[in-house]
């Protein structure tokens, strides 16, 4: 399902990263560990295709994004990956259900109001549909976050960090919301973290 | 949600900003359209009101005033001309002068010009009777469109004439003749649709009378008056038959063609006679680059105003990239191209150039109807604020440049933002 082979990357200024090969079957759940540094991010916008590797190639469900261009890469994003950042952002003139809308009609999609409830209904947000996102908790902004990661079925879920900012507490309810919603999708998860609490969760991990 | 939508909200979303843009962009269309409207009615008003006149006979004075007086009813006359001189061009069989139309002028009814004049005037300016008939008799008056409908004035309702172009009724002809109403014109669009028409002589037999009375007398200048009383024929003769000792205000005059001849019947009346001659078209272009100067001067003005419009939106949209190049980022991670990007935010310009066009618009025709009501009162001239022009239409596709220019250079930056990096900063 993902697959990354030989990446390797070379920022501007000549610092050259290696990472290992990358393989995760359809609908497994893994965990990609990695001290400060060590380029996770840098990876994981490797694998979304928000950066092209130096060397190597990265595979999705088949389609090797590396050798996709421009706008085509952006669709393809838009369609089959979600991502759940460390700090969840959103478009401030826009509310809930508005931010959900506009990320499915981005990715080519026509926007599916039905879809965007109940999707937040099963989030347990549902209440918050028409509320401006600044005015959301910590908490109920990671789960919009999460919803606007899974809006589009995407086959791929990558999560940067998303319990580095969370108690105990919350980093146990995203990361079981993230492995639920997933499962329920059926799509393949990678969680990116430096944060070792994560570890007993996953039984699938690599280690940068 | 489509991009037009998010534009929309984005603008939304910081109004203070985008009403300083659409301000300045209203500011700017509305008063070159204002200007547009001005000047095209103005022109419009003149040369309808031209009426195919090639010459203007009155007492020495201001040329534009005399024609401003005599043809557009906007000043005061220049004085009074004697029915001798006057005759000659009178003559039906003049050689040179296919219709001559003698004006009297002077008094008013409730600040409507009283015009002593013969049919001619009626045809001149192609007017068609409504209700009624012309007036045959002295004291009998036409009256124009505007009037009846300004005054209420219906057939067969009298009223007294007031010396003077004001609304004074102390200036009121308390003791005249009443002037009684036969006649109401269709309206034709030209300064006819604001005047009261009656027979020369009624204007005479106004100010005899009035010269019998012991009181009540009044600086006669610019008056068309008679030195001696005549008494009140019911059929008013021609004028031809008239005292030459008795007055007009002015004679306009129609050539039978541009001969040599009529060009240089100007030159002989204002060297040769107590009369000057204008020109109608000379003098309105004169007025017209008198009015051009400050127009200019207005148009450059509405051109900085524009211009700072434009400023305003590219700084507003290129201050806020740094806000929202996240915003942006995260678009780009939802699938949106860099292309759509660009438009996103030239969207915005345009959204602001068209808003502002519309409120630009409102603003000038809306002033437009605001002037118009006081013309109609000072001047009697009626203007429109509904008019469009397709200038205007002209107007929106500027404002569209310039919103679209304004856009570009943030629109460029826009699409241009590295998601990966500004991801990873975090911000």
């Amino acid at each position: 399902m993902l697959q990354a082979s030989d990446i390797t990357y070379t920022y501007n200024g000549g610092l050259k990263l290696v990472f290992p090969n990358i393989s995760c079957p359809t609908g497994q759940h893994w965990l990609l560990l990695g001290q400060s540094g060590s380029g996770k991010t840098t990876l994981l916008h490797l694998l979304a295709g928000l950066r092209t590797p130096t060397t190597g190639s990265v595979s999705i469900g088949g389609t090797d994004i590396s050798k996709l261009r421009a706008s085509r890469l952006d669709k393809f994003r838009g369609k089959n990956i979600g991502i759940v950042f460390q700090e969840p952002h959103f478009m401030r003139a826009l509310n809930v259900e508005e931010n959900l809308a506009l990320t499915q009609s981005l990715s080519g999609q026509k926007v599916d109001k039905k879809k965007i409830h109940t999707l937040l209904d099963r989030l347990n947000i549902a209440h918050k549909l028409k509320s401006d996102t600044s005015a959301l908790s910590q908490g109920e902004k990671q789960r919009v976050a999460i919803a606007r990661a899974l809006i589009n079925d995407p086959v791929l879920i990558l999560a940067d960090e998303p319990t580095s900012a969370l108690d105990d507490k919350n980093t146990r309810e995203v990361i079981s919301l993230l492995e639920e919603q997933a499962t329920a999708a059926g799509a393949t998860l990678l969680v990116v973290t430096h944060d070792n609490r994560l570890r007993e969760q996953f039984p699938n991990q690599i280690t940068l | 949600m489509n991009l037009i939508t998010l534009s929309w909200k984005n603008l939304t979303s910081k109004p203070w900003m985008t009403l300083l843009s659409v301000v300045l962009f209203a500011l700017g269309v509305g008063l070159i359209s204002l200007l547009f409207l001005l000047e095209h009615q103005l022109q419009e008003k003149f040369e309808k009101n031209l009426a195919g006149i090639d010459l203007v006979v009155g007492a020495k004075g201001s040329p534009l005033q005399l024609i401003l007086s005599s043809m557009y009813h906007i000043d005061a006359p220049t004085g009074n001309i004697s029915l001798k001189e006057a005759k000659p061009f009178l003559n039906p069989k003049h050689p040179l002068i296919a219709k001559a139309v003698p004006l009297s002028m002077g008094d008013s009814y409730r600040a409507y010009r009283i015009i002593g004049t013969t049919h001619d005037f009626v045809d001149l300016y192609e007017a068609e009777i409504a209700s009624g008939k012309i007036w045959e008799q002295n004291f009998e008056v036409t009256i124009g469109h505007g009037v009846a409908l300004d005054l209420g004035l219906k057939i067969g309702d009298k009223f007294s004439s007031s010396h003077g172009l004001m609304d004074d009724d102390d200036f009121a002809h308390d003791d005249a003749e009443s002037f009684v109403v036969v006649g109401i014109l269709e309206p034709s669009g030209s300064v006819i649709d604001q005047l009261i028409l009656c027979t020369p002589q009624s204007f005479w037999l106004v100010h005899d009378h009035e010269e019998e009375a012991p009181a009540g007398e009044h600086d006669h200048d610019s008056h068309a008056e008679g030195a001696h009383p005549t008494s009140s024929i019911p059929h008013p003769a021609s004028l031809l038959k008239e005292d030459p000792n008795k007055q007009i205000t002015a004679l306009l005059l129609k050539f039978k063609g541009k001969s040599y001849q009529a060009l240089n019947m100007q030159r002989n009346i204002n060297e040769n006679t107590e009369m000057q001659a204008a020109t109608p078209a000379i003098e309105i272009t004169r007025l017209f680059n008198l009015m051009d100067a400050g127009e200019q001067a207005l148009r450059i003005l509405a051109m900085v105003i524009i211009f700072v419009s434009g400023l305003s939106v590219f700084i507003s949209l290129y201050s806020s990239l740094r806000d929202r190049r996240y915003e942006l980022a995260l678009m780009r991670v939802s699938g949106a191209t860099p292309a759509q990007l660009f438009l996103l935010i030239i969207m915005e310009g345009l959204i602001l150039a068209i808003v502002g066009w519309t409120v630009g618009m409102v603003l000038s025709h809306g002033g437009m109807q605001i002037f118009a009501g006081v013309m109609k009162t000072s001047y009697r001239y009626a203007f429109s604020g509904l008019q469009f022009l397709p200038r205007e239409w002209y107007l929106l596709f500027g404002a569209l440049a310039i919103g679209f220019v304004a856009a570009v250079i943030p629109a460029i930056q826009a699409s241009r933002t590295d998601i990966s990096e500004t991801l990873a900063e975090g911000k």
